[in-house]
């Protein structure tokens, strides 16, 4: 039986880099807590140790200091009790790239304890589950990013674990592929209580499927709490996106006030403003010559973006909105 | 800056689901989840065996060829220098030993040298599976691969140079053994070289060093060279097979010399073993 489920990385740190570049610390005291049952996301930008924070968890790096417990078991004394307990999909399909699609499943549940007619039929039935039948005697080297993906997604499945460790499980896929890993992570935990730790830099997915969030930024932790609860700490703003034609018509006294709060990539002008200013600032550059200048303008309530930069995350690496 | 959500509640979502409201003191006292049971060696390496096995289909039936072809060709070229005798006994076992070597040594050094690069090993690591097994594994599937080229290359050279085709079953121990010896090493250097493209070097070295020492006849060769060739595990396959050829093999100084393979092939797996489970978990 699993019982809740906690992990716990007090001071964790990362591995010293490669001899001549300064140490990194990838994970810098990373504590967090994970319920039983639980989807709980990792979402942070490029490099901030989140990869390095799950191959802590999932036994192939040991952390230099700090605990990792996983349903009971320390991690950091016996790594090797991870993969008795968690399934892993990694970011690397290297090893299965060569096999077909219902091999690679089939030799994964095999590896993972399963005999070989279990791991037969369960690797069918997973196939079956994720719409991957069709492509079965494919190797994997010759599908496209997305179908690559879902059958190491599928490969991961097969085998039952309590704990599921996916590392950006749906990079390339497309929506329908999306929806079927959901679904299959949903039925995972609606039938088996299993607990899903995900990576993500990805914005929309994590607004949608997760439980609770952990924001990582070099890392550190900075935030945590559901995705509703994150994004009421910036409940009070309005976030305005400007396009402009070709360049902003600064020489209109408005938009050169606006200037100094807005975030500039190329055309697009980001800004975060209280509700009022928010007015202002759209009744300004929707009349006279700033609206000539003006390709398109968005309105919305706040994302976990405007979270993370809320927060103080590194405003040059912006979360991926996809 | 570390923020502990313990205190944050459960997960809004899921029925049934315990949240814990005291982290400190939830990690005591609570029995541990059952392990699920773990891969055995002979299921594993039997699973890992075929997946690689598959592999081949897919990727590896060009290199086999030109292992053969390599072989064959150099068989062709030596026959007009060679006239016979036991030059002609070792150029045949040399070129046949080479395609074990070209497959079992170079090709799977640079397979782990680019699973280790890649982070493909992760894969395994995350899995409930000995290391033995998937070195054995792969390595019984990279002997397997030089099977059929090398009972094409022993055949086509006894054809050539007139050598009796009637002890060609000790094929069946020398193929084993030597490629035990060699797919160890292979795996050894792929999984210990830092870098991938180290790994590469290393392996066509080491088949270079087969295929120079190992065709060319030991007898002409300089003091030093011979200590070489002696130090080459290779060496040994060659040796028995050459000795085969003989009207009259000495059964005994054939089986001294594949138990000299077997023996490397034993330290050489467990030293891929080992760097396995070094290169998997850093």
């Amino acid at each position: 039986m699993v019982r809740d489920l906690v992990k716990t990385y007090p001071a964790a740190r990362g591995r010293r880099g490669a001899p001549g570049t300064p140490e990194v610390r990838a994970t810098d005291g990373v504590s967090l807590d994970v319920g039983e049952g639980e989807i709980f996301g990792l979402l942070g930008p490029n490099g901030a140790g989140k990869s390095t924070l799950v191959r802590q968890l999932t036994g192939l790096m040991r952390p230099d200091s700090g605990s990792v417990e996983l349903l009971g078991h320390d991690l950091v004394r016996h790594p090797e009790r991870a993969s008795r307990l968690l399934g892993y999909l990694g970011q690397e399909s290297t090893a299965l790239d060569e096999m077909t699609v219902s091999l690679a499943a089939e030799t994964t549940g095999r590896l993972r304890g399963l005999p070989a007619p279990a791991a037969r039929r369960e690797a069918g039935g997973v196939l079956d589950e994720l719409g991957l039948a069709p492509l079965a005697d494919r190797a994997l080297r010759r599908l496209s990013g997305g179908q690559r993906r879902l059958a190491c997604f599928a490969a991961a499945l097969v085998g039952p674990r309590p704990v599921l460790v996916l590392d950006e499980p749906t990079t390339g896929m497309d929506p329908v592929a999306r929806r079927a890993v959901w679904a299959a992570v949903d039925r995972r935990r609606a039938e088996h209580g299993a607990t899903v730790l995900l990576v993500t830099h990805n914005v929309i997915e994590a607004e949608t499927v997760l439980d609770r969030v952990a924001v990582l930024d070099r890392g550190r932790v900075i935030a945590c709490d559901t995705p509703m609860g994150l994004k009421e700490r910036v409940a009070g703003e309005v976030r305005v996106e400007l396009v402009w034609r070709a360049g902003a018509p600064v020489e209109v006294p408005e938009v050169a006030a606006l200037r100094s709060l807005a975030q500039e990539s190329g055309r697009r002008w980001v800004l975060r403003l209280a509700p009022d200013q928010a007015r202002a600032a759209v009744a300004a550059v929707t009349g006279g010559a700033a609206f000539a200048a003006l390709d398109d303008f968005t309105l919305a309530t706040p994302s976990l973006e405007d979270v993370y930069l809320a927060l103080g995350g590194d405003t040059t690496k912006g979360l991926v909105k996809a | 800056m570390s923020i502990v959500s313990a205190e944050s509640a459960g997960p809004p979502g899921p029925p049934g689901t315990a949240p814990s409201p005291d982290a400190a003191a939830a990690p005591a006292g609570r029995a541990p989840a059952p392990l699920a049971p773990a891969a055995r060696l002979l299921p594993a390496l039997g699973a890992v065996y075929r997946a690689q096995l598959s592999r081949a289909r897919v990727a590896r039936i060009p290199l086999l060829f030109v292992a053969t072809f390599q072989s064959v060709g150099i068989m062709v070229l030596m026959r007009g220098v060679v006239d016979g005798g036991s030059e002609a006994r070792a150029v045949v076992a040399g070129a046949s030993v080479l395609v074990v070597a070209f497959v079992a040594l170079n090709l799977l050094a640079q397979y782990f040298g680019q699973l280790r690069a890649a982070g493909g090993l992760d894969h395994y690591a995350t899995l409930p599976v000995p290391p033995a097994a998937v070195v054995l594994g792969a390595a019984g599937a990279y002997a397997s691969f030089t099977v059929p080229g090398t009972v094409v290359t022993a055949v086509a050279g006894s054809v050539l140079f007139g050598l009796p085709l009637v002890h060609l079953w000790v094929l069946a121990a020398v193929i084993p053994l030597s490629g035990a010896a060699l797919a160890g090493l292979g795996a050894a250097l792929g999984l210990l070289a830092p870098r991938q493209e180290l790994a590469t070097l290393l392996g066509q070295l080491g088949m270079s060093a087969a295929l120079l020492l190992g065709v060319l006849p030991a007898e002409r060769m300089p003091g030093p060279i011979a200590y070489a060739r002696d130090l080459l595990p290779s060496t040994y396959g060659v040796e028995a097979l050459a000795r085969t050829f003989e009207a009259r093999p000495d059964w005994g100084a054939v089986g001294v010399d594949l138990a000299v393979c077997a023996a490397v092939g034993v330290v050489s797996l467990a030293v891929a073993t080992l760097a396995y489970r070094r290169a998997a978990v850093r």
